[in-house]
């Protein structure tokens, strides 16, 4: 591949702390990492794994609170840059180092022009006058296939959308031809179609300017269309290091082979009872955020026990269909039914023992939950407000959820949500819905702040649940790894209207529904030639 | 852009409104006052028919909210009525000296406000640090002490040891601007020295929040240097609280200056409406608050307009 080329950075011995508790804690603890000129190495793992703190790292940057360690080495083209001024670092980073970040809809000044921010870099360093660099820039836009290349630059941040964004700033990221870009995770916040065309762009850009890069990602499958080399972490170690074919064929490690079995978990789809009438039903629902309409005509059942998923795209109406439901938004046309009966559109004329049958879990627990509440009163309060327990009793059934969700109540039953990591809060989550003794259950995108591993811990204990309580769920989700998973029927939404609908074997055996081909096809395979095959597919068929 | 108007249109409604509802607060208190008008002038010694023949003289007799909506309709077209005191419009009295106030507000303004921000972007710059700490002490201590205080410590030095300044602000119209800056210099000092503080750290505060936010790292990424961060990427996003402290302060350098203008004997509207509450002269003292409440209600509209405007979303719709 590109170990005939020259080495571009080197880095030894990294170790960085960041400062908390009055201490300094170790985040990365000797990682060593080499890279190439033109060379693509992926990092992965979850969270806490110390990914873009490496990251970060390399461009000689370490967030508010953190340094790096006594003994670590940073080489940049034979510049060390532990030991380098900050205004020196300073003139590497944009011009020789870029980074992509995350959100790009964050990561934008809302109050500047994408193609001023565009040229800041260029203008800064001299390298381009302004209206070299807008020119240069336009073609970077052109090359990223952004549409109208010669205006969308233009506009404001909040008048593109996030796919875009994230091109835009792979255009920024490329304005002075830097030897190395630093992507962290970004098509992480994107919808899958729209990851296709930003990771395509990605590739392609980085292949013509030969730029290295570390594509920092939690997902595997993304990782194999983009990098050459994949370096695995794991709480700021390495796990091991191997190219990317090899790394998909044949890991070494456990912890790589069970980050690589994750997507293993797949219940058997359940029939619909015959005999019964759905327990939750909506019927030719429209609604709408003040004038502009978002839902049209949406009608699907839910019966006891069984899990439907809703699929879409971000602005498909999916957690709009779970608000009407609720009761939060009610409809303009047509109707909620609970076992056959007319729910109140509003949710202040429904009953106590129609609000208790219907709960949800949301996708930020740590949002969801609030910081200063002990878990005890967190899945008190519902016990209290629907069942009226108190005293004992109320403790009781406080244990007994927590028993439910798998955490110990004499170690968790007094503590608070910020000390407990990611999975242990939507656990809590959880059983605080679990507490008004529902029937059905809406999850909106329960598991898509989670690591793999961790999500799919929360996926059978949903399972689970659903089992042992004979739960319905309303599972709303972008991902369809989950929904092949865990999902008895799918409807699938777009544009606020449901496309297609029916049982999970079907829906996932073609002939499909264009958009929920699209969909499918565009969910990344761990295939390190799945992004080049498919681009190549639709490149007969679609013009784009 | 026909977004903003219409928002702008809204705002001027509500504060036509507010003006309206302050007006009736300001005619009923000085009605449920003891005593009336008729009392205030003839006194105490009075007789009742004394008084009931005055009330009839001047139109007292007569049904409060009938009373309200002339008084309202005339102070309209500026005519609050004849001064108690003088006999004179109040309208008159009030203009010159509403005048000389809004002078010397707008004066301390221009040296405060650009002061207050280039002061915030400066500690925000070099938060934490020790000049960031002098400024917050020295402003602080300015914030703190009484403006009474403050300013006769500022004649003694500037005005009686230094001899730089007059210590008396007495203005006339007869003076050149000049002239008038030279005088007004030690009050609108005063002045700037109280509000500065709260603009500064408003300031400092409202950048210091943004630095966290992931497009000021992406500029640190892209190599932005320090002070271009602060000025470029955070202030263009950090002026809505900003401009409502900035309107606030305003606001007291008009209405809250009356120990100033008492200090420096300065012929401002602060010092009248002591006077006239002290001589129970309501014609005066109503047209003074409504003067105020209209000031206010100005100020925070323009506010809002200004956060607005910073908002690059309203700016340019989609």
């Amino acid at each position: 591949m590109s170990q005939d080329k020259s080495v571009l950075l080197n880095i030894k011995n990294l170790i960085i702390e960041g400062y908390s508790d009055e201490k300094w804690v170790g985040i990365v603890h000797g990682v060593d990492l080499t890279l190439h000129r033109g060379e693509v190495m992926g990092l992965i793992g979850e969270s806490g794994a110390g990914k873009s703190t490496i990251g970060l790292a390399a461009m000689g940057f370490t967030k508010d609170g953190c340094r790096i360690g006594e003994g670590s080495s940073i080489e940049f083209d034979g510049m060390e840059l532990t030991t380098t001024p900050e205004s020196d670092l300073q003139s590497l980073r944009g011009a020789r180092i870029a980074y992509v970040a995350q959100s790009a809809a964050a990561s934008f000044n809302p109050a500047h022009k994408l193609i001023d921010q565009h040229t800041e870099a260029p203008i800064q360093y001299r390298i381009k006058k302004r209206l070299e660099s807008q020119e240069d820039a336009m073609e970077l836009y052109e090359r990223l296939r952004l549409p109208n290349p010669k205006e969308i630059g233009f506009r404001y941040p909040h008048q593109v959308s996030g796919g875009q964004l994230q091109r835009a700033m792979t255009a920024m990221a490329m304005a002075c031809r830097p030897d190395l870009i630093i992507f962290d995770e970004p098509t992480t916040a994107l919808d899958v179609t729209t990851q296709i065309e930003v990771l395509s762009a990605i590739r392609d850009i980085v292949d013509q300017f030969d730029t290295a890069a570390l594509y920092i990602t939690h997902d595997l499958a993304v990782v194999a269309q983009m990098a050459d080399v994949i370096k695995v972490l794991l709480k700021g170690n390495e796990v091991e290091e191997a190219d990317t074919r090899t790394m998909l064929e044949n890991p070494q490690d456990d912890y790589t082979k069970s980050l690589w079995a994750v997507r293993d978990f797949k219940r058997d789809q359940k029939p619909r009872p015959s005999d019964d009438t759905a327990l939750v039903t909506v019927k030719n629902v429209d609604a709408s955020y003040g004038d502009t309409p978002v839902l049209h005509d949406v009608s699907f059942d839910i019966y006891r026990g069984m899990t439907v998923a809703v699929v879409g795209e971000s602005g498909s109406g999916k957690s709009t269909v779970a608000r009407c439901i609720t009761g939060l938004l009610p409809p303009t046309k047509g109707e909620i039914l609970f076992q056959g009966e007319a729910l109140p559109p509003d949710y202040r004329d429904r009953t106590k023992d129609q609000l208790r049958q219907a709960q949800m879990i949301y996708q930020m627990a740590d949002t969801a939950l609030n910081p200063k509440v002990k878990i005890c009163d967190i899945i008190g309060r519902p016990a209290q407000f629907y069942s009226g327990l108190h005293g004992p009793a109320l403790k009781n059934r406080v244990d007994e959820l927590l028993d439910l969700i798998e955490l110990d109540p004499s170690k968790y039953y007094n503590r608070y949500p910020p000390e407990l990591s990611g999975g242990q809060k939507q656990r809590i989550g959880i059983a605080r819905s679990l507490a008004a003794e529902p029937t059905f259950i809406i999850c909106d995108e329960v598991t898509s702040a989670l690591d793999q591993l961790v999500a799919e811990g929360i996926l059978r204990l949903l399972d689970k649940l659903q089992n042992e309580l004979d739960l319905s769920y309303m599972f709303i989700t972008h991902d369809l790894a989950t929904v092949r998973s865990i999902a008895d029927e799918v409807v699938v939404m777009q544009y606020g209207k449901v496309v297609e609908q029916g049982p999970k074997d079907e829906m996932f055996t073609p002939p499909h529904h264009e958009y929920t081909d699209l969909l499918l096809s565009s969910v990344p395979e761990m295939d390190p030639d799945w992004l080049t095959t498919l681009l190549d597919e639709r490149g007969t068929d679609s013009t784009d | 852009m026909g977004d903003i108007a219409g928002i702008v249109l809204k705002r001027l409604g509500l504060g036509l409104i507010t003006l309206l509802v302050i007006s009736i607060i300001i005619f009923g208190a000085v009605e449920f006052l003891p005593g009336d008008l008729a009392q205030a002038v003839l006194g105490q010694g009075a007789t009742e028919e004394n008084l009931a023949a005055f009330r009839k003289q001047l139109g007292l007799d007569r049904a409060a909210p009938i009373r309200y909506f002339e008084w309202l309709g005339n102070a309209v077209t500026g005519d609050f009525g004849n001064s108690l005191v003088s006999q004179k419009p109040v309208s008159e009295a009030i203009g010159e000296r509403f005048g000389n106030t809004l002078f010397l507000a707008l004066y301390a303004a221009c040296i405060a406000v650009p002061i207050a921000i280039f002061l915030g972007v400066l500690v925000a710059l070099y938060r934490n640090s020790v000049f960031d700490r002098v400024a917050n002490v020295m402003t602080l201590t300015s914030i703190s002490s009484p403006e009474f205080f403050l300013g006769y410590i500022l004649i003694l030095f500037i005005s009686v040891k230094w001899e730089m300044f007059p210590a008396i602000a007495k203005i006339d119209d007869g003076m050149t601007l000049m002239e008038k800056l030279n005088r007004t210099f030690l009050p609108a000092l005063t002045m700037v020295l109280v509000v500065v503080a709260h603009m500064m750290r408003m300031t400092r505060a409202s950048i210091i929040n943004l630095l966290a936010s992931p497009y000021v790292e992406m500029a640190r990424l892209k190599g932005v240097p320090a002070w271009k961060v602060i000025v470029k990427h955070t202030l263009p996003n950090a002026w809505a609280p900003v401009i409502n402290v900035i309107a606030m302060n305003l606001a007291y350098l008009i209405t809250g200056v009356v120990l100033v203008e008492v200090v420096f004997v300065y012929p401002g509207i602060g010092q009248m409406l002591v006077d006239s509450v002290s001589k129970r002269d309501f014609p005066v003292v109503q047209a003074c608050c409504l003067i105020f409440a209209a000031t206010f209600i100005l100020l925070n509209l323009a506010a809002d307009v200004g956060s607005i405007l910073t908002n690059p979303r309203l700016r340019h719709p989609k």
